[in-house]
């Protein structure tokens, strides 16, 4: 498909593969309780290991390298997959992260190609869970409707979008609900327990909770201690599993993550690796945080 | 209309309505931000409410303003300037005369008040040309805070004199790299040091935009341009203005003038957005007259933007306009027909920073020279009888380099 195709035609279902549609188009209602996120923590839970969520920036640095990062992933460890989609001001983001997007917008990266990355993942690999994770402008200006539409046709299992708070999200995690598209809602330090019951409302797939008040990317290795009750506050409302992300960089903090949460998330020691030494540096890192992530519930015990 | 315009935003934090689940439609404002930051936004919409009905906090304001600012600041007849377009009679609300130079120290000081009462005593806050870090500074001496501002590295670079006043008055300048190293870039890392540090910092955030409360909160401390300009007009003139003229970057001082006067249905609002180069060259910062509506720093808008959703860069040859956004209000007063935006280019500034100076004896900002350019253009084809009020919402002394460099090469070359 040509790049000078993607913003003027609306994306319509025969722009895309139609082969890559599996489980969406025959029931708009695809239960996200049977979705690849679901069957993925249930696997991990019969295997008493958490899960490993990798994020890396969608064309960062290059549509190629992203690419043959992105299809190597799961085989190096990686259980969930978070595709950060590029925008040129993103406010929770640390340095890290802000240079990955902008490598990639420099590249030539789009919304669109972002969603055909992951349409072409998805015919490669059926199981591995896909998140998509940005900011809301590029979505609206995509089109929100077109874009859920899309995402979910291209096999994408849920979306995380920084700065839109359930206050105004109820009409886009409805739609998203019906196209079998997790909106997983993020959690914060500062959350107050009043305010669990609207963000959970909202929320499907799992939960992520931000481990600390600060942009990604900050070092931590006080993470799992820092967490406290808070955990077990989430378990006790909601069925869903609970990931932890920001800071977490090595693989002893995500050892200590993975005895608490359901998944640990690893986002800018991975894409600062990515860009230090190339896509084997970053896949090194991907199979010892695995290693760590297996051995940490077995250690304990 | 059955809400009266000064009351708006609704519950939501939108301009120009939402639906009964929060969503914007086609209303503006908002507050589109990360979750770490909404319980703490809930707070200050709180706390500012509170403030604002507490008559012990608007008396310390009011005193404040008085004695430290200098309010009211006059609504001057520019005599000359009137003759010089021989049309209707130019006024000149003369915000350049309060203390630090601008209209920007009517909100710091404002939010500096608020922050006090929460208990936070770190104040942080973003810079384009200076204006507005230097009046956080300087209330955050007065007050006995800690201040942080960030200010794009090109920023620092064009505006020297305002960072050497930041350091003087105690505050730490961190310069951003990131992105093209202006005024949205700070914002951004404001907002990310705010993430870090929610605990005990306050984010003064400069202009009508960012999340609600935001845009109502820095629109009621600055609406003390518009409602002084209205007493005083008619403690002269026995009238209402027929125009009232702005600069429009973000939009503060051009709310703050307009506010009062949004129910005078026969008073025109005209904002005036910088053209740059030219709207046809695509190096400008005219959100309304350039851009579309979309999301960034908390709140619906219209915003220089292209077909990604990526933000443009803005460029203007003032600091403080170079800005992809408005205030959602604008937005809204835009797409309601009541108040009406134009573009002064450069260029026009120059010429208009030049024609004050000979005809009036007052060096306005870059930034004011945007809106007296158009008052110009607008009063040479009015009558004498009509009256229109230009905000001067700062002096130029800041802008120096910049004029010189333009109007007095050689100057600028020896």
């Amino acid at each position: 498909m040509s790049a000078s195709s993607l913003n003027t035609d609306a994306l319509d279902t025969n722009v895309l593969d139609t082969d890559a549609l599996d489980m969406n188009t025959s029931n708009t209602q695809a239960l996200i309780a049977d979705s690849r996120l679901a069957r993925r923590f249930a696997a991990l839970k019969a295997a008493d290991r958490a899960a490993l969520v990798t994020y890396v920036m969608a064309g960062d640095p290059d549509p190629e390298t992203s690419r043959d990062l992105l299809e190597r992933l799961p085989a190096a460890g990686a259980d969930i997959i978070e595709l950060g989609m590029p925008f040129s001001d993103p406010m929770a983001d640390g340095v890290a992260i802000q240079r990955a997007g902008q490598r990639a917008l420099a590249n030539g990266q789009t919304l669109f190609r972002t969603l055909e990355r992951v349409r072409d993942f998805r015919r490669r690999d059926d199981d591995t869970p896909i998140v998509l994770m940005g900011y809301l402008n590029p979505i609206q200006r995509f089109g929100e409707d077109r874009f859920l539409q899309a995402a979910a046709e291209a096999g994408a299992d849920g979306l995380i979008l920084v700065d839109l708070p359930p206050e105004h999200g109820a009409a886009l995690t409805a739609r998203a609900r019906d196209l079998g598209l997790a909106r997983i809602p993020l959690v914060a330090p500062t959350t107050p327990p009043e305010r669990l019951p609207k963000l959970l409302a909202q929320g499907d797939g799992f939960v992520y909770r931000i481990a600390f008040n600060g942009v990604t990317g900050t070092r931590r290795t006080d993470i799992a201690a820092s967490l406290g009750e808070s955990l077990s506050e989430l378990k006790r409302r909601s069925p869903l599993p609970v990931a932890v992300g920001f800071g977490v960089r090595d693989g002893d903090t995500a050892a200590a993550v993975a005895r608490v949460a359901d998944a640990v998330v690893v986002g800018s020691a991975l894409v600062e690796r990515l860009a230090e030494t190339g896509v084997e540096g970053a896949l090194a890192l991907t199979r010892e945080l695995a290693e760590s992530i297996h051995g940490a519930r077995k250690s304990e015990a | 209309m059955s809400t009266k315009m000064v009351d708006l935003p609704d519950e939501h934090g939108f301009f120009g309505g939402s639906d009964d689940r929060g969503q914007a439609g086609r209303g503006y404002g908002g507050r589109y931000v990360a979750e770490t930051l909404m319980p703490l936004i809930d707070e200050i919409e709180a706390a500012y409410d509170e403030a604002r009905a507490d008559p012990a906090f608007q008396a310390r304001l009011d005193e404040l303003r008085r004695d430290y600012i200098g309010r009211a600041t006059p609504l001057y007849f520019a005599e000359r300037l009137t003759e010089h377009f021989g049309g209707a009679k130019l006024y000149l609300k003369r915000e350049d005369l309060n203390h630090t130079g601008a209209h920007k120290i009517n909100n710091a000081l404002g939010q500096a008040l608020l922050a006090s009462r929460m208990g936070r005593r770190r104040l942080i806050a973003e810079t384009g040309a200076g204006m507005h870090g230097v009046a956080v500074a300087t209330v955050a001496a007065r007050l006995g805070m800690t201040c942080v501002i960030y200010m794009g590295a090109t920023d620092i670079e064009r505006q020297q004199p305002n960072v050497q006043r930041m350091r003087l008055l105690g505050a730490e300048i961190v310069p951003v790299h990131a992105g093209t190293a202006t005024l949205k870039d700070a914002m951004n890392e404001a907002l990310r040091d705010w993430v870090a540090n929610v605990d005990d910092t306050f984010y003064i955030i400069g202009t009508v935009a960012g999340p609600a409360p935001y845009p109502r909160m820095v629109r009621d401390f600055q609406s003390v341009i518009g409602r002084e300009t209205r007493e005083q007009l008619l403690a002269m003139q026995h009238r209402l203005p027929d125009s009232l003229v702005a600069c429009v970057g973000g939009g503060s001082n051009a709310m703050g003038l307009f506010h009062a006067f949004l129910d005078d249905a026969d008073v025109a609002m005209i904002g005036v957005e910088a053209a740059g180069e030219g709207l046809e060259s695509g190096r400008h910062a005219a959100s309304i007259n350039g851009g579309t509506p979309g999301i960034l720093h908390g709140n619906r808008t219209y915003l220089l933007q292209d077909d990604d959703g990526q933000i443009r860069d803005a460029h203007s040859i003032s600091a403080g306009l170079d800005y992809p956004g408005v205030g959602p209000e604008h937005a809204y007063l835009h797409d309601s027909g009541r108040a009406s935006y134009v573009a002064v280019t450069d260029d026009e500034a120059l010429e208009a920073v030049a024609l004050c100076c000979r005809l009036e004896g007052i060096l306005p900002a870059l930034e004011s020279a945007h809106a007296l350019y158009h008052a110009g253009r607008l009063a040479a084809t009015q009558d004498p009888d009509q009256v229109i009020v230009v905000c001067l919402s700062g002096r130029g002394d800041k802008d120096m380099d910049t004029i010189t460099r333009h109007l007095m090469p050689e100057e600028a070359d020896s």
